[in-house]
């Protein structure tokens, strides 16, 4: 018998960043076993430090050439790495937030921290992710960590629910996603991304092997559909994003939408990429349908978690306009929207965890009324957050809609193109609202909020990159454009 | 083509002939004393019929779910056990990666209280 498996050490070099962060789950999970109650802090600087080397190897692997390792599984690109150090990046400051809540309401758990490691880890193999099944794996890594995220709060009855359904459907989609790749699979006899991509499109095809291509590519587009949130597989975000903990909703809010648009482009464009007559049709209803109701059923919501919850919608239904014009510079914009949309949402939670008091969730909406006059600085930056995700120039949010509105005029969707501006005007009605609420209303109580330096220094290095960005977009968009 | 499926088709015969023919010598040859305990339905030394909403302790679950853990680990032991000679030390490097991380999740659960009946 042969050895058909070559060790070669280059190979893990390249799977650097991944080996990196799984050494060290395991290392702080055993450490935080150890430590008595007064180094209770340490697992929280420990995964900041892993998180923060995880994201320099990733960093530093920028530019390498393309490799395929790990029997064509397992891919390393540009676009691969920079979005682990967005990843990364992104997942370091929501665990700024994240300690100071924890802390607030008792939840202060090493395995908190482990559990967030291990969702990263899931999110760089799905990023990295070249065949179905490594794709897969990566997917229900993120997955399970973040129905035991959401249930870490398992005394408040709201939040085992949240973890319940999410759990529920999660499955169903996890379902229908296995169905679709294994009808690829048994159409076109493999499961890396490469071959698939050579069978798609191989002119050759006939007309009864697309047709049962196009049935797999149906139930892919669904399961992708579903972790994104698209309308009409939302009805979990609105119920998750408000049963959740805070710290919980911003995790699972901003990193996994970067991690699922990056499985999104390894399965429908280099996988599929032939097929896009076939699926730009589903993704132009998804996201026509994403952008009303989000925009539209957001107007009545009265917690603000729910609220941007809808809001996620409407901007998931952006994102996804961005591939129904099928040209590089559309997956480009996507690519723009997805990361602005991380830069705010990351803003927005981090409001709304600083205004918890110990016990309380600051989630109505009518608990902004007045914010201005005791905290003037959350409030201004609540305000940008507000004006940016609402599109509003200067801030980032208005070229994140712009450049994909742009693309979709260019491709010659004029008519989608206006009825997208229809529905972001009618969005902005809630978005200034909570400005309205913060600015033009008296508040009902009367205290000063304090949170730790940290945070306040996090919350306006945030805040301050949505206008700053906003004023010199070219930078992050030449990024988005180089990925593909 | 289809001569492919012969070795099915004798796995089925030999099936049917295999269960068909053990009972039908134990109905031939055994001995027939029926009595109340024998004919009643076999429920592994529990009463055979009860509510099925009874209570019973939460840390049979916990058990479980450990026992289904560590008992699945067997399920990928075993295919590299019947290979291991044609992987050579690579397989070997592999299956400690997997087994160390089993074993890291073993110290969690001992650590934890998991395993203490009490």
């Amino acid at each position: 018998m042969t050895n058909n498996f070559s060790f070669e050490i280059n190979s893990l070099l390249v799977a650097l960043p991944e080996i990196f962060l799984l050494s060290s789950i395991v290392i702080v999970l055993i450490i935080d076993l150890f430590l008595t109650s007064k180094f209770r802090q340490a697992t929280y600087y420990l995964t900041q430090l892993s998180l923060m080397v995880t994201g320099i190897l990733s960093f530093n692997l920028i530019g390498h050439p393309e490799t395929v390792i790990f029997s064509n599984s397992f891919i390393l690109d540009n676009m691969a790495s920079v979005f682990k150090v967005f990843i990364t990046g992104s997942s370091m400051v929501a665990m700024v937030y994240t300690r100071h809540y924890l802390l607030q309401h008792s939840l202060y758990r090493g395995e908190y921290f482990v559990l967030v490691m291990l969702a990263v880890l899931g999110m760089m193999v799905m990023v990295s992710g070249y065949s179905m099944l490594t794709l897969y794996m990566g997917l229900e890594i993120l997955s399970l960590s973040l129905y035991t995220l959401i249930a870490i709060a398992r005394n408040r009855s709201i939040a085992v629910e949240a973890a319940l359904k999410y759990f529920v459907l999660g499955a169903i989609a996890s379902g229908l996603l296995l169905y679709g790749i294994s009808m690829v699979y048994g159409i076109s006899g493999s499961i890396n991304i490469s071959d698939i991509s050579a069978f798609a499109h191989d002119p050759s095809i006939n007309s009864r092997d697309t047709l049962i291509l196009n049935f797999g590519l149906v139930f892919l587009v669904i399961g992708i559909a579903f972790k994104l949130g698209a309308v009409p597989f939302h009805m979990w975000v609105p119920d998750v994003y408000e049963g959740a903990p805070t710290s919980v909703t911003m995790f699972l809010s901003t990193v996994p939408k970067i991690a699922a648009l990056a499985m999104l482009v390894r399965i429908l464009v280099d996988g599929l990429g032939s097929m896009h007559d076939y699926w730009s049709d589903l993704f132009l209803a998804l996201s026509l349908l994403s952008i009303s109701v989000g925009s539209v059923v957001a107007l009545m919501q009265t917690n603000i978690k729910r609220m941007l919850a809808y809001s996620t919608i409407s901007h998931v239904g952006f994102i996804m306009l961005g591939f129904v014009t099928g040209v590089v510079s559309g997956y480009g914009a996507a690519i723009f929207y997805v990361l602005v949309y991380v830069l705010m949402s990351l803003a927005a939670f981090g409001v709304i965890i600083i205004l918890n008091n110990k016990g309380y969730e600051a989630d109505q909406i009518s608990d902004y009324k007045g914010l201005s006059k005791n905290s003037p600085w959350f409030a201004l930056v609540m305000l940008i957050v507000m004006l940016s995700m609402a599109g509003v120039p200067p801030f980032i949010g208005f070229y994140s809609k712009f450049s994909i509105l742009q693309e979709v005029v260019s491709a010659g969707f004029i008519t989608v193109a206006i009825i997208a501006v229809v529905f972001a005007v009618i969005s902005a009605y809630y978005y200034l609202k909570i400005i309205k609420f913060m600015y033009f209303d008296e508040s009902d109580k009367d205290e000063t909020i304090s949170a730790p330096m940290d945070i306040k220094l996090i919350l306006s290095i945030n805040g301050s990159l949505i206008l700053v960005v906003g004023l010199f977009p070219d930078r992050l968009m030449n990024i988005s454009m180089s990925l593909l | 083509m289809l001569e492919n499926y012969l070795p099915v088709v004798v796995f089925i015969f030999l099936g049917v002939a295999f269960g068909v023919g053990l009972t039908l010598i134990g109905w031939l040859l055994g001995p027939s004393k029926p009595n109340e305990e024998k004919n009643s339905q076999f429920e592994c030394g529990f009463p055979a019929f009860e509510d099925s909403r009874m209570h019973f302790n939460v840390r049979y679950y916990l058990v479980a779910i450990l026992f289904i853990l560590f008992d699945l680990e067997v399920a990928f032991v075993f295919p590299w056990a019947v290979v291991q000679s044609g992987l050579g030390w690579f397989g070997f490097v592999v299956i400690s990666v997997f087994l160390f991380l089993l074993v890291v999740g073993f110290i969690f659960e001992w650590k934890k209280g998991a395993l203490e009946w009490e």
